[in-house]
């Protein structure tokens, strides 16, 4: 079989899967998680042995394209159902499908006594299949299916507890921001097509020098246009509000889509795109500023939010901040790895906060946990490993691959530079706000829950409440399930986030400077047309190991302030809030962002559509136009129905009267 | 001297319509009608049209006529206070005369052959009555034949129409009922439909009224919600206090005694 | 005379006929209105009968004739039937067929 017989395989695993849960449910309903994770765990089989083969072909031949069937293939397009197999896509295949496997399994215990149990599993296959749509799309049309699919798995599953107000809203807002990327994608693409002539991605970048210029305006808006669409998918400023939005899904949900995949598509589109970007580095820069300006804010934003799954949240908009700046400053490997890091620990942070939630019977506050290491310590020690790999510790694999892309900037020297610095800033303010959850939520005196959990009871709410708003909530429509599972005591959940902590404790020697570039390697191969790699701007090797000693230190620094004021000398935290009130309150209010985007969006935005309501639909099309034919009609009629008085007289009248004009005619088409 | 005859009888002719139209009094307008038919009876005469002038005589002067003082005198004539509402008044003979005028230029504008002439030439025996029975029953066999059968047909309607009763107007209670009620609502009357007011009008004053109850147990049953019609059949013990007022009368209510007939 | 005078004659009696019909309110003064047009209707055909030498004309006044007479029984039939329901003898009155 050949490779890209395997990537149609991995593509279709979760197809089938999706499927017969979806048509199946009423059959076998508690089967349906089995069937959801063997699916993503034979395509991620599949996705290995595509990996495999790949490998088997010499580095230069490593870009192999398969075509199924033509949608529409003529002069100015050629569309067809087409997948390209190179490193990159099977790169992002394996971790989609390998951290799916491990959500998957975690999914069966967490959503054990859900009645949504078979739908979120049909959901949860159905956004592994768009996503893998969306990476090993060969031509542009398939990369905006994927991309819309996404968007559309992204909100089922955020509305997952239908129900609920706050998730429905969660869900509406998520999926138009993402259609504003989407129309940003779209007529970048279409501004691109116009002057290749072609959707397919080797195509396009065969012809590419020969049709732009380096800067043309054409190119440099089709790629802004592109960014937008990445800004959108990838929650960055300014459309990131839905993210911290869309944790009213479930937490598996959060860990899969906005964690560890769906957020990363936005920069698997600039890595898969890089020769335009290199050819149009007015765009580039746009990704680089933006990039770096979604990792300072949302850090600040971490720092000031007490919801733990916003926090971790606003995490990952940090991090994913860093990858668009490395990718559109042309560190693309460097980008690649730091996305499957981020993977494994985001993942695992995701989960552990699924179980501390489940500990607190489904309150999700910073304020009202603490104190939970005896209690949980599995929970605990993920919670560590996750929060090291993402603050960038020896040896983790955060510290390899964040320190990578901020090597490889400080290297390129200039601008590049500055930037490089903010990002360390920002390793800075990682650590500080991973550390301040840790230890919030668990040294300090345990709280009744952690006490009650340390006898051996999980504690249970009184009254089901919606963790983000507190009011009261149904429960009898059946979910959110009633049961609450922590991970000491399932094994699915302790052996899926077992296996993502050994993922993010030794992923990173795949790529040790110096030592040996597993990734870079593999990956490099893709990007060998690139003036970028061609003229040699990797970093020395010895410039890399100070770029990662500065790392480690920078998060050192930041665990210690955190561990002073949240350990040490507790009570400095509050009398610092009382302080410095005003930045509390920027900060709480995450910058305002939704205020301005109401005020400017959707304000005006809802005013258009009452004024069009009131004047174009009630008056012009209501009123005039049909209200008025029906009106004149009616007028008319009532006009003429005024001639039937009931008088004889009348009646004899109008006679006489229409005998006369008839007479009248005749005597006058005889003279 | 056929001139003057001619002049006679058509002035008394135009007079004696002009009087049909304005006399106030019923039975002198009858008397008027009359003269205006023996008039036309010269006229026709004059046109040798003798069997014409003798049928009409006979018939029209005669019977039809004798008939119309007969209805006058049951009847009588009311007192009409006005000649109809201001515009009609102005209007009728405006669109009247303006049909004269337009059958005067039709006729005598348009340039006949024969109206300025005399006439075709007289052959012996036009218009009397051996060559009109002749005709009548030869060529035009087929009209006589109708023209009789059609007065069977009048005189027996008018028979039904005007006999005592189940003649016509004397409807039984339910179906005086059905005919003077303003259907009810939402069954697609068109009144409904066009929103005429005074039937919404007569709705809602026929919904206040007491259910109607049946002599004979129940053939008319209660109205739908919102319609229900009163009326109180008189019982076998006579009591005739049951006043349908029918809503249908705008302003002259013709209250009908209903025992008045049986 | 000539023809022309007997037609002018009918001309006009059908015009004062029109003009009772639309001003009179009494049913039965109507109906000897519509008597005079009928009249003048026959006057108008035994004068084009004279003038063609051709008697169908006077036929169909006697048809004539004879219609007039059927409806008149029935309309006075009717009025009698009204007149007894004691319903007002007036056609501004008897408006029901209006809508």
């Amino acid at each position: 079989m050949s490779t890209t017989t395997w990537a149609w395989l991995v593509l279709l695993l979760p197809l089938l899967g999706s499927a017969v849960i979806a048509l199946g449910f009423k059959i076998y309903p508690r089967a349906a998680g089995a069937i959801g994770t063997g699916a993503i765990m034979l395509s991620f089989v599949c996705a290995v042995i595509t990996l495999i083969s790949l490998l088997g072909h010499p580095g230069d031949h490593r870009e192999l394209t398969s075509t199924l069937w033509n949608y529409a293939v003529s002069d100015g397009v050629d569309a067809k159902l087409q997948i390209l197999v190179d490193p990159v896509s099977v790169f992002m295949a394996l971790v989609v499908t390998g951290v799916s496997s491990t959500i998957h399994l975690y999914s069966i215990s967490y959503m054990r006594s859900d009645r949504g149990y078979a739908r979120f599993f049909a959901y949860m296959n159905f956004f592994v299949l768009s996503m893998l749509t969306l990476v090993l799309g060969g031509n542009f049309i398939i990369l905006i299916i994927g991309w819309g699919f996404v968007g559309a798995a992204s909100y089922l599953l955020i509305s997952f507890w239908y129900r609920r107000t706050t998730a429905t809203r969660a869900g509406v807002k998520a999926f138009v921001i993402n259609t504003v990327g989407d129309v940003g994608m779209i007529l970048g693409t279409i501004l691109i097509l116009r002057q290749t002539h072609t959707v397919g991605f080797l195509a396009t970048f065969q012809v590419l020098p020969h049709v732009f210029s380096h800067n043309s305006p054409d190119l440099v808006a089709a790629c802004i246009l592109l960014l937008i669409g990445a800004f959108a998918k990838s929650a960055q400023m300014p459309l990131h509000t839905w993210l911290a939005d869309a944790m009213e899904g479930p937490t598996p949900v959060s860990a899969l889509i906005h964690a560890a995949t769906m957020v990363t598509a936005g920069v698997y589109l600039i890595v898969r795109l890089h020769p335009l970007f290199e050819l149009a580095p007015a765009a580039a820069w746009v990704g680089i500023v933006v990039g770096c300006a979604t990792l300072l804010i949302a850090g600040t934003i971490a720092l000031a939010v007490t919801d733990i799954k916003r926090i971790i949240a606003y995490s990952t908009m940090s991090q994913i901040g860093y990858m668009i700046m490395g990718a559109s400053a042309g560190a693309y490997s460097a980008a690649l790895f730091h996305l499957m890091a981020h993977a494994f620990f985001k993942a695992l942070l995701f989960m552990a906060a699924g179980s501390i939630i489940g500990a607190m019977a489904g309150e999700q506050s910073l304020d009202k946990m603490h104190g939970f290491r005896r209690a949980l310590p599995f929970t605990f020690a993920c919670f560590v490993i996750g929060g090291l790999a993402l603050s960038g510790i020896v040896p983790f694999s955060g510290w390899f691959s964040k320190d990578q892309i901020l090597g490889y900037m400080l290297n390129r020297g200039g601008a590049y530079a500055v930037f490089a610095v903010l990002g360390y800033i920002g390793a800075l303010l990682t650590g500080m706000y991973t550390f301040r959850l840790i230890f919030r939520a668990f040294t300090g005196k345990p709280c009744e829950e952690a006490v009650e959990l340390e006898h051996g009871q999980i504690a249970h709410a009184e009254v089901p409440t919606n963790p983000g708003t507190g009011e009261v909530e149904d429960n009898e429509i059946g979910f959110p399930g009633p049961e609450h599972v922590i991970a000491e005591r399932e094994w699915t959940m302790k052996l899926s986030m077992g296996l993502l902590a050994f993922a993010a404790i030794v992923a990173g020697f795949l790529q040790v400077p110096g030592v040996d570039h597993e990734v870079s390697g593999f990956l490099n191969t893709s990007f060998a047309g690139s003036p970028r790699i061609a003229t040699g701007t990797e970093p020395s090797v010895g410039s890399e190991w100070v770029g990662l000693i500065i790392g480690t230190v920078v998060g050192l620094i930041g665990i210690a302030t955190v561990y002073v004021i949240y350990v040490r000398r507790r009570g400095i935290s509050v009398v610092l809030q009382r302080r410095l009130s005003a930045v509390h309150g920027l900060l709480v209010n995450k910058w305002y962002f939704d205020e301005l985007i109401s005020a400017l969006v959707v304000q005006p935005a809802l005013a258009l559509g009452r004024l069009v309501d009131v004047v174009l639909e009630r008056g012009a099309v209501q009123g005039a136009i049909t209200g008025g034919a029906t009106d004149a009609v009616r007028a008319g009629s009532a006009a003429v129905r005024r001639a039937q008085t009931g008088l004889l007289r009348n009646y004899a009248g109008l006679f006489v009267l229409g005998v006369v004009c008839v007479g009248l005619y005749f005597l006058i088409s005889a003279a | 001297m056929s001139q003057v005859l001619f002049f006679i009888a058509a002035i008394g002719a135009l007079v004696a319509a002009g009087a049909v139209v304005l006399l106030r009094n019923a039975f002198y307008s009858v008397l008027a009608l009359v003269a205006h038919l023996v008039c036309l009876a010269v006229l026709f005469m004059l046109l040798r049209a003798e069997f014409v002038a003798a049928a009409q005589v006979v018939i029209y002067a005669g019977a039809v006529m004798v008939l119309y003082v007969f209805v006058v005198a049951y009847i009588g004539g009311s007192e009409e206070v006005t000649a109809g509402s201001g515009m009609l008044r102005i209007i009728g003979p405006l669109f009247a005369l303006a049909l004269a005028v337009e059958l005067l230029i039709a006729l005598l504008g348009s340039g006949l052959a024969g109206i300025s002439g005399k006439g075709a030439v007289y052959h012996t025996g036009f218009g009397t009555p051996a060559h009109i029975g002749k005709l009548f029953l030869v060529n035009y066999l087929f009209p006589f034949e109708v023209a009789s059968l059609l007065l069977l047909v009048a005189a027996v309607g008018a028979v039904v129409l005007a006999r005592r009763h189940h003649g016509a107007l004397d409807l039984s209670p339910e179906l005086e009922a059905l005919a003077t009620e303003p259907r009810p609502e939402f069954t697609g009357t068109t009144a409904e439909g066009v929103g005429v007011r005074r039937v919404y009008r007569q709705l809602e004053a026929a919904s206040e009224r007491v259910t109607r109850i049946s002599e004979s147990g129940g053939v008319l049953e209660p109205d739908d919600a919102g319609e229900s019609t009163g009326a109180t059949v008189p019982a076998a013990a006579g009591v005739s206090a049951g006043a349908v007022t029918s809503p249908s009368q705008d302003a002259a209510a013709g209250t009908h005694d209903a025992e008045g007939e049986r | 005379m000539s023809i022309g005078w007997y037609l002018a004659v009918s001309a006009i009696i059908f015009g004062i006929g029109t003009a009772g019909v639309l001003t009179r309110r009494n049913p039965l003064i109507i109906l000897m209105c519509l008597e005079l047009m009928l009249n003048a209707g026959n006057l108008a055909l035994v004068a084009f009968s004279r003038m063609y030498g051709n008697e169908a004309g006077q036929i169909f006044a006697l048809i004539v004739i004879v219609v007039a007479a059927c409806e008149v029984t029935v309309g006075l039939g009717l009025l009698v039937a009204i007149s007894r329901r004691k319903l007002p003898i007036d056609v501004d009155k008897l408006r029901e067929l209006n809508g």
